[in-house]
């Protein structure tokens, strides 16, 4: 399995320079990790799968939003998977723990955690955070972190429910 | 035929930890031995060279006078970087870093950016115009588990042993590099629902992932990665971020203050 995170050069504030830097680097590899355990690869020998996933206009989270699309992207390709991958980022602002930080929070916010997880397995796995929090604050972030996954979760099965409903629909079936 | 070697011998590995053993014999919240030595290149302005266990890993630091960030114009600047030699490893391939180099040389700098470890407004020399640029540069020199734990070690090590060469720039005495923290990294495995710490190169690859804490003096955690394809379950998270906060106490006490003399006020 590859995965490709690239952000376009009018994407953010100033300018980025195209290709890939040392941040997309990491991004692509975290990313790929996070989407690898549900992956049922026995199925297919000898193949890869690519995922690219082009971040078009940032305001933060970009690399969670992009496993929660290619997560629905896998389904909507119909590999078999073990379950969805839903992601999101929590933050401290102002002291506060918050849920899904936009730029201007997580410039000046005091931490940053993107998590994803399978929620069906309750298994995390992406997390990575920078900042400086206490462990009281770490857990109270995970905790809120878990929930928003499975808001997410909630969101991404009615996509493809809705997707499958209208495409049978079209067919002139139930 | 390494792929059969692999499955049983992550059996072997499973099966002692459920009967409470690790492979060398280490307790679950054990560190292997480490040493580190500092000042080991003179022509660095810092080095440490740390042994944990057979991973050996040389940090260099260099300083030299530049620009700053446009949006930091008073703030010095950290740039880590990672090298993975191929005599450290057979898995280590010549050429420029890959992601497991670029994903090393990331963790071990955010650890010592986001601790607020060095002092950054320290290291302006003219607002706008000149900051000291600090290089850290990690040679990774034998593989034997746990790289990213020996690098950001040695990383601070050198860090606070480290002298800016104001002499040579014409900018005054030589001082010491305003290093105010000694964050330590504590990476983890979980093998059969026990979290092992400071796993060696067996266990790396036999568990599917890792996952590592970066905390500070006062107990706060200033960074998080983790790393492999598998998944951890949030009982396993939390309880490993505690055992890491603890571990790197045990470190930073025992460990880091003998090699450090002494530290900037917070």
């Amino acid at each position: 399995m590859r995965f490709r995170y690239n952000m376009a050069p009018f994407s953010v504030e100033e300018r980025r320079r195209p290709g890939p830097d040392r941040r997309s680097v990491e991004i692509s590899k975290v990313s790929r990790e996070a989407l690898e355990p549900v992956i049922i690869a026995e199925y297919y020998p000898r193949a890869a799968i690519d995922i690219f996933v082009e971040i078009l206009e940032s305001d933060a989270g970009t690399r969670t939003a992009g496993i929660n699309a290619a997560s629905v992207a896998l389904a909507d390709a119909g590999i078999p998977m073990k379950g969805l991958v839903s992601a999101v980022a929590v933050g401290k602002v102002d002291g506060q723990i918050v849920l899904d930080l936009m730029s201007e929070e997580d410039q000046y916010g005091e931490m940053d955690m993107p998590v994803a997880m399978v929620t069906r397995t309750n298994t995390i796995t992406l997390l990575q955070m920078d900042g400086r929090v206490t462990m009281e604050e770490f857990d109270r972030a995970l905790d809120l972190a878990i929930a928003g996954c499975r808001r997410i979760y909630e969101l991404q099965r009615k996509a493809l429910i809705e997707k499958y409903s209208e495409s049978r629909a079209e067919e002139g079936g139930v | 035929m390494s792929e059969v070697l692999d499955e049983i011998r992550k059996d072997y590995l499973f099966n002692l930890v459920r009967r409470g053993k690790r492979i060398d014999g280490r307790g679950f919240h054990d560190f292997r031995e480490l040493h580190i030595r500092t000042n080991v290149i003179s022509k660095a302005e810092g080095s440490a060279w740390v042994e944990l266990g057979l991973t050996e890993v040389l940090v260099g630091v260099k300083l030299q006078p530049g620009e700053p960030f446009p949006d930091t114009p008073d703030k010095g600047v950290i740039i880590t970087n990672a090298e993975l030699v191929p005599l450290a490893s057979p898995m280590f391939e010549p050429g420029p870093p890959d992601e497991n180099g670029v994903e090393l040389a990331r963790v071990v700098d955010r650890g010592i950016r986001e601790s607020g470890a060095l002092n950054l407004e320290k290291l302006c020399i003219e607002e706008g115009e000149k900051v000291w640029i600090v290089f850290i540069d990690v040679h990774v020199l034998n593989h034997e588990g746990n790289l990213i734990d020996a690098s950001a070690l040695g990383a601070i090590a050198a860090l606070a042993t480290t002298r800016i060469p104001c002499e040579r720039y014409g900018l005054g005495n030589d001082e010491k590099l305003p290093v105010r923290d000694l964050p330590v990294s504590v990476t983890a495995v979980d093998i059969a629902g026990e979290v092992l710490i400071d796993p060696n190169l067996y266990e790396e690859s036999a568990a599917s992932c890792r996952l590592t804490v970066i905390s500070n003096t006062d107990g706060t955690i200033s960074a998080m990665q983790k790393g492999g394809t598998g998944g951890l379950s949030p009982e396993i998270t939390k309880k490993t971020v505690k055992v890491a906060v603890e571990c790197a106490k045990d470190i930073r006490e025992n460990i880091l203050s003998g090699v450090v003399a002494s530290l900037e006020p917070y």
